[in-house]
């Protein structure tokens, strides 16, 4: 994506919702799952009837910790629970309640591996608060109704310094952020089902110079790619008004992306005082030092280290170890291969190339596909394992994958069923190979005169005459042999 | 007379089988039917539902099963009180007809402890008032004088026990309305710490400040009931877990309770403004108390002064956004609206809230707005914790603090409504206990010269409940005043 911003330069900062994977919503017993019919997970402290009061579930903050430690930020020994007062139908109290001025975690940075290097991204905070409910509003306008089942789902506001300059690098940094969210297993990260959300802070201003421009809001993205086009689009509009003599103001815009623009918000929706005030009903929250201790052994292995171990373990290049460990599940995989048979490189290629393909083709991004995989990290090792002992050709081992992927069996009973073995007996090969240069005479003359590049059309056509069965090393040597003129 | 007993005696009597449960909850209900034209104390009687409670407590005392504390026992719940399957409005329109799925804390500890619910009291709006004129379903009158008021906002509590037509009600106390009814009406009134009673179930006026506690005939019945109603709940996060002492012990000592206490007399709290009959009994009930051992001394309150402003800025405050629930959307009314969304929230919150609230609801959402919440709210925080530090500093030499509970008895209805200012400064003696989450308990100690009650109150330090009923006690022991009845008033119609 190309970007012309002329003489201005780009200033980006996001703000991340992440919903909490817990059990329980965040001040109540009801269950915080998603999926379930309109306002069966509720109650009246989530539904915030008269004289209802929160009680904060401790797993949130244990959450909480453990993104902050995974992302570098102090841990407030003492936070704060606010208010923050608006009216609308899917807020049930009138107030949503959140971390405002003393939020858990503060001071944080996460580095953005990008293709010219590694950029540090600070974080200004994470702070916990309640999701709202959601409005639906009825085909034909008569209605609006309210499902107050993710009213209470805890979520995590991750915010982060104005510190990115490019569409691409907010991507990144996104993709990063919900890779340490997964591995943390606090988060799945789905952008479309709305567990993963982001808003983008925006501003221009001419090159070279200090003071920050306009700062405008975006909302409303569901991809990581929405994200980077909406910035995109809105950078290009803001210098565009500039360049035309015109002033921004501060707003907040929708992404639309069916006409890929972004549109301002009404201003009425944008306009709010939300009367912060801290919640009278729940005590300043006390985090003590032990608790953030257990919370930091419990802590699993992040990208990073997973990375780096991948590099200086394993022996992979580190591209390989880059595109393995962006997702947890897929590291997870990946290892657990390499566990049943110890050929990293080989365990790379497959999970890199084969599967990860899949998963694109079946547009599984958001899914934790790997739990689903009909090909268990044992069944790839083992075919692996053939490949490597010699019992079956890399080429006999994209069909026996194949039939695996259907069938969900053992490679080697496959192997057994269909007869895929391959053939290392001489004899058989060496008929073939006879064959194939009694019939090519010419070529034969050809290559025995130093045109070398034939000897792949020799190789060839033995495999075809074998029906790819023919041990490609065998086919190798001894046709090497037989062209050699013995 | 049933209706005069006490919950102590009338306990006593169910146990030996004296008198039945049935027959005590149908003498509460007919009080109720002969004085409700005078009064119009309550807002809904659930006389079926009672006298169902009070067979069952019949066959359970029969069974000699063990019987709770209050079993038996008819008791008036105030209106801001969640009652599962009961009509629950806070005296608002807002709520009308609104029918809570669940109990209050408190009122399940009630029905655990056998007591036999008569009915939901009234109130001043979401217990905003100091006279209880405030009710969009009509005030309610003193017993002891029709045409005054009984003190807000559990002047419908309060009135109920003083007439009889209850044997004790729970109140909620955000700036001193447990206390300045309890005052008018000449009953005990005990507000707890705050933590001490939970909140859960409690239509929330000012979250930090409110507190559930009984109204009473006498101290015995405030123990008694502070027995079933404190101790943490985990559904309130400001609940505080810490035990329950046990009350009942704290004032066996009756009048010799009084020896050895040491009792502060804050200056700023009998300044001029005082009622001359005010301060008269007041001071001759700290003759009293220091007659039956106690040691008093003159002490500081030296914030007192700025604990009404205090108070009108973070109450309000809480208020705003606690009453920002009521939208039209989910429950209670929904005005006719044919605009938009802001229609609908602005007509229904138009139609459903009554003057006060909404005087209430706009102070607090200016205090909170951008730009103003560094000047209002924040530095009233801070003087809040001045006034808390006030405390500490007495409570260092001294068990309980004692002070008159109002500058005046009842005033007349009407008299203050069109000077919201000067009805709030009817809260100036009381307010400060709140914005110090501290327990204090009043108690009747004469009367005016137009023949009003007149409240002595009784401040302790953070669970010090038990100090304070002492005191309260000890008081009570030397004296009769709690023995004062208001004129029957069954018959009678509210004057116009
Ligand atoms: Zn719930």
């Amino acid at each position: 994506m190309s970007l012309r911003l002329g003489n201005y330069e780009s200033v980006i900062g996001l703000e991340v919702h992440a919903e909490l994977l817990t059990a329980s919503k965040i001040f109540c017993g009801c269950s915080a799952a998603f999926g379930a019919p309109p306002n069966r997970h509720t109650c009246p402290v989530c539904l915030g009837m008269p004289g209802m009061l929160p009680v904060l579930n401790r797993r949130v903050v244990e959450f909480a910790v453990r993104a902050g430690l995974a992302t570098h930020c102090r841990i407030a020994p003492v936070s704060r629970w606010a208010r923050k007062n608006y009216f609308y139908p899917d807020l049930c109290k009138g107030y949503q309640i959140s971390q405002y001025e003393l939020p858990i975690c503060e001071a944080g940075w996460i580095d953005v591996p990008l293709e010219d290097g590694t950029k540090r991204v600070r974080l200004t905070r994470i702070h916990m608060e309640e999701d709202t409910g959601k409005n639906i509003h009825d085909a034909h306008g008569s209605a609006s109704l309210v499902d107050f089942n993710r009213s209470g789902v805890p979520l995590l506001e991750i915010v982060s310094e104005p510190d990115m300059t490019w569409p691409a690098e907010a991507g990144a940094y996104l993709r990063t952020l919900r890779s340490i969210l997964q591995y943390l297993q606090i988060c799945d990260g789905n952008m479309e089902e709305g567990s993963f959300r982001c808003d983008a802070n925006c501003s221009v201003r001419p090159r070279n110079t200090m003071a920050l421009g306009t700062k405008i809001e975006i909302k409303n993205m569901n991809s990581f790619r929405a994200v980077e086009r909406a910035i995109a689009y809105e950078l290009e509009r803001q210098v565009r008004v500039l360049e035309e003599g015109g002033t921004l103001v501060q707003e907040t815009r929708l992404w639309d992306p069916d006409r890929e623009e972004t549109r301002a918000m009404r201003s009425k929706e944008s306009a709010h005082d939300y009367r912060y005030f801290p919640d009278p009903d729940l005590p300043p929250l006390v985090v003590s030092a032990s608790f953030v201790e257990d919370v930091r052994r419990s802590l699993p292995e992040l990208p990073d280290a997973r990375r780096a171990r991948f590099v200086s373990v394993l022996g992979l290049p580190e591209y390989d170890a880059e595109v393995l460990t962006a997702r947890r599940d897929v590291a997870d995989y990946f290892e657990a291969v390499v566990t049943a048979h110890p050929n990293a490189k080989a365990a790379s290629n497959w999970v890199m190339g084969d599967i990860l393909r899949l998963v694109r083709e079946q547009k599984l991004d958001d899914a934790p596909v790997i739990e689903r995989w009909p090909v268990t990290a044992a069944h790839l090792g083992a075919l692996i394992a053939l490949i490597d002992g010699g019992t079956i050709s890399g080429k006999i081992a994209k069909t026996v994958f194949e039939e695996m992927l259907a069938c969900g069996d053992a490679p080697a009973a496959i192997v057994e069923r269909t007869g895929l073995v391959q053939v290392s007996d001489e004899g058989p090969i060496v008929a073939a190979i006879d064959q194939v240069l009694a019939a090519n005479g010419a070529k034969v003359e050809e290559y025995r005169g130093g045109k070398d590049k034939l000897f792949g059309f020799f190789v060839g056509q033995v495999m075809k005459a074998t029906g790819g069965k023919a041990n490609p090393g065998l086919v190798n040597a001894l046709l090497k042999k037989k062209l050699a003129g013995s | 007379m049933l209706n005069d007993l006490t919950i102590a005696t009338a306990a006593e009597r169910l146990r030996r089988g004296e008198l039945s449960a049935v027959d005590l909850t149908r003498a509460a209900l007919d009080r109720i039917a002969a004085t409700e034209p005078a009064l119009n104390a309550f807002l809904t009687v659930t006389a079926d539902a009672a006298l169902t409670a009070a067979a069952d407590a019949d066959a359970a005392l029969k069974r000699g099963a063990a019987a709770g504390p209050l079993t038996g026992i008819p008791i008036a719940v105030k209106d801001v009180i969640a009652t599962r399957g009961v009509r629950t409005t806070a005296a608002s329109k807002i709520l009308e007809g609104f029918v809570p799925s669940y109990d209050a804390t408190v009122t399940r500890r009630l029905r655990d402890a056998g007591a036999v619910i008569v009915g939901k009291v009234n109130c001043d709006e979401f217990a905003m008032g100091s006279s209880n004129e405030n009710s969009a379903y009509g005030l309610t009158r003193n017993p002891w004088d029709l045409a005054r008021v009984p003190g807000g906002s559990s002047g419908g509590s309060a009135a109920s026990v003083a007439a009889g037509q209850a044997l004790a009600a729970l109140g909620t106390d955000t700036g001193g309305s447990i206390r300045l009814p309890a005052a008018y009406t000449g009953i005990v009134g005990l507000k707890p710490t705050y933590g001490r009673v939970s909140r859960f179930g409690v239509i929330a006026y000012a979250s930090s400040l409110d507190q559930v506690g009984p109204l009473t005939r006498d101290v015995t019945d405030a123990a008694l009931l502070l027995g079933v109603l404190a101790g943490h709940d985990p559904r309130d996060s400001t609940s505080v877990d810490r035990p329950v002492p046990d009350y009942a012990a704290a004032i066996a000592g009756g009048v010799a309770g009084a020896r050895g206490l040491r009792i502060a007399l804050p200056r700023e709290y009998f300044a001029a403004g005082l009622q001359p009959d005010v301060e008269r009994a007041v001071r001759a009930a700290t003759d009293v108390l220091r007659d039956a051992g106690a040691a008093l001394h003159e002490a500081s309150l030296p914030h007192t002064e700025y604990g009404v402003a205090c108070y009108y800025i973070l109450a309000p405050a809480e208020a705003s956004s606690n009453l920002a629930r009521y939208d039209g959307i989910r429950y209670g009314l929904r005005a006719p609206s044919t605009g938009g969304l802001l229609d609908l929230y602005r007509d229904t919150r138009e139609a459903g809230f009554g003057r006060e609230v909404k005087r209430r609801i706009m102070l607090g959402t200016y205090v909170l707005s951008s730009g103003y919440y560094d000047a209002y709210y924040l530095k009233a925080q801070k003087v809040r914790t001045l006034i808390r530090r006030d405390f500490e500093r007495v409570f260092a030499d001294a068990d309980v603090i004692v002070t008159p509970v109002a500058p005046t008895t009842a005033f007349r209805i009407g008299e203050k409504t069109a000077d919201p200012l000067a009805m709030y400064l009817s809260d100036v003696l009381t307010i400060g206990v709140n914005l110090a989450g501290l327990p204090a308990i009043v108690v009747p100690c004469g009367l005016d010269h137009a023949g009003m009650p007149i409240g002595l109150q009784i401040v302790g330090p953070p669970f010090g409940e038990e100090a304070v009923l002492r005191a309260a006690c000890a008081f009570e022991a030397a004296t009769d005043w709690h023995a004062l009845r208001p004129p029957d008033v069954a018959g009678r119609e509210a004057p116009r």
